[in-house]
């Protein structure tokens, strides 16, 4: 029996007129990588910012059942959402460019700090609470940089590094915050071949080895079927399929958001080419 | 060579004292974008608070400077750091996610309330403090030129010096100075990393003023003379200095501070005093022609 550690239960966002999300419910299990898939436009990122405290839904209600037990994120402000064990990643890559690499990891360990400092004063006068705490952050911190393969780049600016390593070091900041549950808003785009199925291996190995379930918005299609444990498909705001990988290769409805409705129609060349690499993956 | 090192000490001292202000604006800007006009009030309200507590502590029969000064510079900046809390708090905070020019509107009337509550509360003349620090250094050059380097101008430089090192300290090492250092980078991004933003927002504010507080006892030392009034000049000049500097950077308010008070002395010493204002905005135009983003600026990077 698996248990869950998201549910989503009649959600709706509206924008004025616009319904990018429209009632969505579906549970992702801890021990799972939950893929969100969906052509341009389906809302998949919107689910995300409900989530994480940037949109309020409209209706609905979110369940996250966190390091404190079941909390609701819906209503709750996103600076919170971390503590309960949320962490997530943007599409467009998000760092603190200018601040080391080493500091983006120790400032998305900012609670257990600011609490070991006694909100800064303990940590001006230097007390021993406070620097352990700093040598445990950058402990940990030095433990993903060494499990991503960035630790020589400790001291560079996170801006300048190349946008692979950004893509990582991305994922390593949200990894840094202690989640249960981590969302990642299409961490393979422009991501090279190698790069992607190192990628699939790193989510693989939270899942298996770190215990912390994976919430993943993918385009890349051989990936998803590659790594996904289950998937929902979203079209238009709709939730049209759910289920596990095999069952939702051979869902007409998804077929038919992904191709379109004529079959006589051109295919966008990659559309073609992630439909061929799922197929090659399988 | 001697009238030369004299206005290089004067100016250094009035750069200090603007540099200080200078942060306050800086800090603010850098993280939510806002030009805090009623700092310059901030400051005023930290001389009012020294003016006061030198008297207080005067009838109360302390009369040991270092003592006296200790307290005055502790009250003045418990006092002024509540007001830049409250400030925030009641006037930015309930607009923040308005639009831009909500929150800059709010601090003029903000400037406006609080030059009014003084002139007000503690009356329109011109206050005096008798003088609580007294002599200095006085050199004589071979030409009969004496320099003289006040103790005020010794502690003025002294003070600075050790808070902006601590004030460095404190963002470069401290989890306070990195949830800043995130906030002025992307504002979001720091709440998901477990930042509390509104927090540090506050928490810069009441850092600001605190620096302001420490300006205003010391140009009240510095000057002896204080109104209501004093705060409108001071937060143009320290706005100037921020700008000058590269507004956001807080090394870079410093550094405007310490240029635009050498310009002013150094006017003032060889040219005119009555056109010492009309050099340090000068100076400005002409660094930002050269030097469009200030002194240490970076250019603006467009946030998503």
């Amino acid at each position: 029996m698996k248990t869950p550690i998201l549910e989503v239960e009649h959600l709706t966002m509206r924008f004025g007129g616009l319904v990018a999300v429209d009632d969505l419910s579906f549970t992702a299990f801890k021990e799972d990588v939950t893929a969100i898939i969906g052509p341009n436009g389906a809302g998949k990122t919107t689910v995300f910012n409900c989530l994480t405290g940037f949109y309020r839904p409209t209706t609905g209600q979110l369940t996250f059942h966190g390091h404190f037990g079941p909390v609701l994120l819906e209503r709750m402000d996103g600076f919170r959402v971390p503590r309960h064990g949320l962490a997530r990643t943007f599409q467009n890559i998000r760092l603190f460019g200018g601040m080391s690499v080493l500091e983006n990891l120790i400032v998305a360990q900012h609670n257990e700090l600011m609490r070991a400092s006694g909100y800064t004063l303990l940590g001006l006068f230097g007390a021993g609470v406070y620097r352990r705490a700093e040598a445990e952050a950058v402990e940990r911190a030095r433990f993903w940089l060494e499990r991503l393969g960035l630790v020589d780049r400790a001291d560079w600016p996170a801006a300048s590094l190349p946008y692979g390593d950004q893509r990582k070091l991305e994922i390593a900041r949200a990894l840094c915050t202690g989640p249960r549950l981590l969302c990642l808003d299409e961490p393979a785009a422009g991501l090279n071949p190698r790069e992607t199925a190192e990628l699939g291996e790193l989510l693989l190995e939270l899942r298996d080895r770190h215990g912390i379930a994976v919430l993943l918005i993918e385009h890349d299609m051989s990936l998803v079927m590659r790594i996904a444990d289950h998937i929902v498909v979203l079209d238009y705001g709709r939730k049209i399929a759910d289920g596990p990988p095999e069952r939702i290769k051979r869902d007409p409805l998804v077929i038919k958001a992904y191709l379109g409705e004529t079959e006589e129609e051109e295919l966008p060349p990659e559309v073609a080419a992630d439909l061929a690499a799922a197929e090659g993956g399988s | 060579m001697a009238y030369f090192l004299q206005q290089l000490i004067n100016g250094v001292a009035l750069g200090m004292v603007y540099g200080l202000i200078a942060i306050g604006y800086s800090m603010v800007y850098g993280i939510i974008g806002m030009i805090n006009f009623a700092h310059g009030e901030i400051y005023m309200i930290g001389a009012f608070v020294s003016l006061i507590a030198f008297t207080l502590l005067g009838m109360l029969g302390v009369s040991w400077a270092p003592l006296a000064l200790v307290v005055v510079l502790l009250t003045a900046i418990a006092i002024t750091s509540l007001y830049g809390w409250t400030v925030e708090r009641i006037a930015y905070r309930p607009l923040r996610g308005s639009f831009r020019l909500a929150p800059l509107i709010s601090a003029i009337g903000m400037s406006i309330f609080l030059q009014t509550y003084v002139q007000i509360t503690q009356g329109a003349k011109i206050k005096t403090l008798q003088p609580v620090i007294t002599g200095g250094f006085t050199f004589t050059d071979a030409s009969g030129f004496t320099v003289t380097i006040s103790w005020i101008q010794i502690l003025i430089v002294l003070l600075t010096l050790v808070l902006m090192a601590g004030f460095t300290w404190v963002i470069a090492k401290t989890p306070l100075g990195r949830a800043q250092r995130a906030c002025q980078q992307d504002l979001k991004m720091a709440a998901l990393c477990g930042v509390d933003v509104d927090r540090t927002i506050s928490l810069t504010f009441v850092i600001g003023a605190a620096l302001a507080a420490v300006a205003g006892l010391m140009a009240t030392l510095y000057y002896g003379v204080i109104d209501f009034f004093i705060g409108f000049l001071a937060g143009v000049k320290a706005f100037t200095a921020a700008v000058l500097g590269g507004i956001g950077s807080i090394p870079g308010a410093m550094l405007g501070g310490l240029v635009l008070g050498l310009a002013e002395a150094f006017w003032s010493g060889y040219f005119s005093i009555e056109y010492k204002d009309v050099a340090a905005f000068t100076i400005l135009v002409i660094v930002l022609i050269f030097l469009p983003t200030g002194i240490l600026g970076q250019p603006e990077i467009e946030k998503v």
